[in-house]
């Protein structure tokens, strides 16, 4: 209920002069939905007591949720029930640094995807993506200190400063470090035009991490430079080298509002 | 893990086992041993040997011998292997990857092998290639490596006695992803050097060169023998992941790597005034 009364309450600041700029997609965007409401029983956008479900975005969201934390039960369900092959420990760190990675790079396309589609909603999934990525990355870490590493762990700053692949993994998951604690709507707003500075931290992150997967593998590095190729491309897409004019122009029209609130990153 | 209860295919071989040639501690499963390991020529997953090796047909087998030698020519596997009692050896293997295994492989001893074609003076290296099936092999179809694979080996390092030419594992006929019909084992060296289905063997005066060396000459040396002094230039070999036993095993895997993998009272001899840095 983008253009709806409910927003304003649930989304916090917003300025003036941007719900002048969008007005009109805004308008367009009520018409729809307003017949789409009709079709679905939910409460009215007026209704004055928000419920759970008042905004479709929240099961949407909540589905997005569960479908972020299933790699890591299967994960989980994996390691009890001993199916992680026979050497689990490269198992429990490939497949929670892979996520870490795909996250990371889908979260990158967030934007580009936004542009792309003229669906401006999308930016609402940027931050949990963004602190999934962070919060594989851990489950990365974790597993190589605690577990792989366990009792060696005078090796730990010997491989991080003299191993490149584990500079650069260590790195990634350092620069995300401060985009996970500032991505909170109180830091967003108290660090205003530096939040957006600090945030382009994540893409140095999403190319170390893809260069932290490419110097390790020993000589296949078909998958690896897979997702380097994913991350140049949406750089490119990003520096608004690929998509048309058009195409930009009408995504600039549809996301004119929330460009105001979420910063482009 | 079932490996007790899955009967392990092939042809069960009976030879010696030799008490000098063990390992104190448990023994890595057969199913770990024969579903994780790496052959490219399958595939470069370490799962892929297993999955993708049903084709190669490794009988009959035939290996050309060539080179510095007073006797060279074509020769069946029976007949290389038959003059020799065959032994059971426990070694250990480990992988230049940073993970090793406890295998028991039955074989003879490369050297009384290569006795009988009575090498020259000129035969300072003996060099090892593997069979090149395409159509057998899906893996010959991607350029990881420069086809046929090729290793080779110091004429003192294949005379040594423990250097093995290995027909079987876990008392069976060896399974394809494994190196059927015939590999090379060399337990103090990085389990690459163990080159697999081998197709010819050369008597050779110049250092050969070795597919590894050739991909990366800084990350894979001609010797590569297991030095936890000497790091891989992308990762440390100082420990190594322990892959033995069945069931559970997350944790506590990790253990220091030996020189020469535990081998250095019977190898480091080999390698006396080297400068082991230099020639990793």
């Amino acid at each position: 209920m983008r253009a709806g009364t409910g927003e304003k309450g649930e989304r916090g600041v917003r300025s003036p002069a941007a719900s002048q700029r969008s007005f009109a997609a805004a308008a367009r965007t009520a018409a729809k939905r307003r017949t789409s409401q009709r079709l679905s029983r939910l409460p009215s956008p007026l209704s004055p007591r928000p419920t759970l479900f008042r905004n479709r975005i929240v099961p949407v969201k909540l589905a997005a949720f569960a479908a972020c934390l299933l790699p890591l039960a299967l994960l989980v369900t994996d390691t009890l029930r001993d199916q992680l092959g026979t050497d689990p420990v490269a198992q429990l760190e490939h497949r929670s640094g892979i996520w870490a990675l795909r996250l990371l790079l889908l979260t990158l396309a967030i934007t580009p995807l936004r542009r792309l589609s003229g669906y401006a909603q999308l930016v609402r999934y940027r931050r949990m993506l963004g602190l999934f990525a962070f919060f594989y990355a851990c489950v990365h870490l974790t597993i190589y200190v605690a577990i792989d590493l366990g009792g060696y762990w005078d090796q730990l700053l010997a491989d991080i400063v003299k191993r490149p692949y584990m500079t650069v993994g260590f790195s990634a998951w350092l620069l995300l470090f401060p985009l996970a604690i500032t991505s909170t709507r109180a830091m967003m707003r108290r660090l205003g035009r530096n939040w957006q500075r600090l945030h382009r931290l994540v893409y140095p992150a999403a190319l170390l991490a893809a260069l932290h997967f490419l110097w390790l593998v020993k000589a296949d590095q078909r998958e690896p430079l897979l997702y380097l190729a994913i991350f140049a491309a949406l750089m490119l897409l990003r520096a608004n080298v690929v998509i048309p004019a058009r195409a930009r122009l009408r995504s600039q029209n549809a996301s004119g509002r929330s460009r105001s609130e979420w910063p482009e990153g | 893990m079932d490996t007790a209860s899955t009967p392990i295919p092939g042809n069960p071989l009976s030879a010696a086992r030799r008490d000098e040639f063990r390992v104190d501690g448990p023994m890595t499963s057969y199913k770990d041993a024969t579903h994780y390991n790496n052959y490219f020529e399958f595939g470069t997953g370490k799962g892929d040997p297993a999955q993708a090796s049903s084709a190669f047909h490794p009988h009959p087998w035939t290996v050309e011998v060539a080179g510095h030698a007073e006797v060279t020519g074509r020769f069946a596997l029976e007949d290389l292997i038959k003059p020799n009692a065959l032994e059971e050896r426990i070694y250990r293997m480990r992988c230049v990857e940073g993970w090793s295994m406890v295998i028991p492989w039955i074989g003879v001893p490369m050297g009384e092998v290569l006795k009988r074609f009575k090498p020259t003076s000129n035969a300072k290296y003996v060099a090892l290639t593997t069979v090149n099936r395409p159509t057998e092999m899906p893996g010959l179809g991607v350029p990881v490596l420069d086809w046929p694979y090729r290793e080779g080996l110091r004429i003192d390092e294949a005379m040594h006695p423990l250097t093995l030419l290995a027909i079987g594992m876990y008392g069976h006929e060896l399974p394809n992803q494994n190196g059927a019909p015939l590999r090379l084992v060399t337990p103090w060296k990085y389990g690459f050097k163990g080159c697999k289905a081998i197709a010819r063997i050369e008597f050779v005066e110049q250092q050969p060169k070795t597919s590894w060396n050739e991909a990366g000459s800084d990350e894979y040396g001609f010797y590569s023998n297991v030095n936890p002094d000497v790091d891989h230039p992308r990762w440390s070999q100082r420990t190594e992941r322990r892959i033995v036993g069945d069931g559970f095993s997350v944790f506590g895997n990790r253990i220091p790597t030996l020189p020469f993998n535990g081998y250095a009272d019977a190898v480091a001899s080999l390698y006396a005034g080297m400068d082991l840095r230099r020639n990793f």
